[in-house]
């Protein structure tokens, strides 16, 4: 559910570094479909079966792992080009992107760079996926969902410098709140939880000097019994776990970390709190963060913090 | 049946054997040897970027170009993730890869 003017992230593409290896990790591990290729085989598109839209994921065969850009759908074409004069208000510089441009199914979309060096693009029209899930007296599923059987692609997180600013434009420009944050001890934010609707997070930052940084993907799996479904998986496929099974204390999600064959790490998570712009912001202190992260040891991993691609 | 290769690390003073069809990462790890971080185990993070001093190996997958660009690995820079030995190697550390 939208409460305001940004839907949802709809899309994002991630560089990769083996392009089979990895696409088989997305699709027979994880539980995503593949919808199409480009002509020239280094890009494929993906998405989760509970999602409607086209595509949510596009793998990029690439020299270095890592984030190309997040895309926002937001709820009107009206809304689109608002959001746009906004974004050239707040200063940040438009590229246009024609439909069908290199998104198969996607409409006019815009792009541009915010504060923390991170590439955003914006879209209000993307077609229907062939494969949609039922909407007249649905059952539950078409095609039993494989591997870690992920819903949808659910919000990243990453890092960069003036997390602030960034956070400022997504409140403003994007109509987002911020259910949680986290504060250094002199003040500072350290990180920021986003949202433009009742998930408790979108997105979210953490200050970081290296521009453009992703943290991780994350995917939403149904509960705590799919969770453990997922470490087995990673498990038998010898994937190298980075965290979890466990709880954040933030978001309240059920979450497990590990790395997909290219490096770029992916949380599976399940749960959370409904969150509501209405509700006073849950504020955490630097020095309780590992409480905050990882509820049930209560101490901060650090590879965790430190390692991003 | 498969060689099994001495890595040997910090000037001489740590060492451990690793198989060819192992990474060098794998090995060092299992046996707690090294105290180098490790991350993503995919060539992706560049956490386990150290120097080849002597030694042949084999690389078994793609290294980012954002940790390890062309240059860094004509002068011996790899990902210990990345890589299996074809003999003895010696390795040394890069800055701001150990605990």
């Amino acid at each position: 559910m939208g409460f305001n003017k940004t839907l949802r992230p709809g899309l994002v593409q991630i560089r990769v570094l083996d392009l089979d290896k990895t696409l088989h990790f997305y699709k027979e591990i994880l539980g995503l479909n593949e919808v199409c290729r480009s002509s020239d085989g280094l890009r494929v598109c993906l998405k989760a079966y509970d999602e409607f839209d086209h595509h949510s994921v596009t793998l990029r065969l690439a020299s270095e792992a890592g984030l190309d850009y997040v895309a926002f759908k937001v709820n009107s074409p009206e809304e689109l080009e608002r959001i746009k004069d906004e974004v050239v208000a707040f200063g940040y510089r438009i590229d246009v992107i024609p439909p069908e441009y290199d998104q198969p199914g996607f409409g006019k979309r815009y792009a541009f760079t915010i504060s923390t060096g991170h590439r955003f693009q914006i879209y209000s029209d993307v077609k229907l996926a062939d494969q949609t899930p039922m909407i007249h007296n649905p059952d539950i599923w078409t095609e039993p969902p494989r591997g870690m059987r992920a819903t949808r692609m659910d919000h990243f997180l990453l890092y960069g410098p003036n997390i602030a600013e960034a956070e400022r434009f997504c409140k403003e420009v994007f109509g987002m709140y911020a259910p949680e944050v986290c504060n250094t001890v002199d003040g500072n934010r350290l990180a920021v939880w986003l949202t433009g609707s009742n998930k408790p997070h979108d997105l979210a930052f953490v200050e970081y000097p290296k521009p453009g940084k992703i943290h991780h993907l994350g995917f939403y799996l149904n509960d705590w019994t799919d969770i453990g479904n997922a470490a087995d998986w990673i498990a038998v496929n010898r994937l190298k776990l980075d965290v979890g099974p466990t709880r954040h204390a933030i978001t309240r999600g059920l979450t497990i970390y590990f790395w997909e064959p290219s490096g770029n790490r992916i949380e599976v998570y399940a749960g959370g709190y409904s969150a509501y712009p209405d509700h006073p912001q849950r504020v955490w202190d630097s020095d309780q963060l590992g409480r905050g992260l990882f509820y049930y040891s209560g101490e901060m991993v650090p590879s965790f913090l430190e390692i991003v691609t | 049946m498969r060689d099994t290769f001495v890595i040997t690390l910090n000037a001489g003073q740590e060492s451990f054997l690793c198989g060819e069809d192992d990474t060098v990462l794998a090995a060092m790890l299992r046996q707690r040897r090294g105290h180098l971080r490790c991350g993503c185990f995919g060539g992706g993070c560049g956490i386990c970027k150290m120097r080849i001093v002597s030694g042949a190996y084999h690389q078994i997958k793609p290294m980012s170009r954002a940790h390890i660009s062309e240059a860094e690995q004509a002068e011996g820079l790899a990902l210990l993730c990345c890589i299996a030995p074809r003999g003895d190697m010696v390795l040394s550390r890069v800055d701001g890869n150990y605990e």
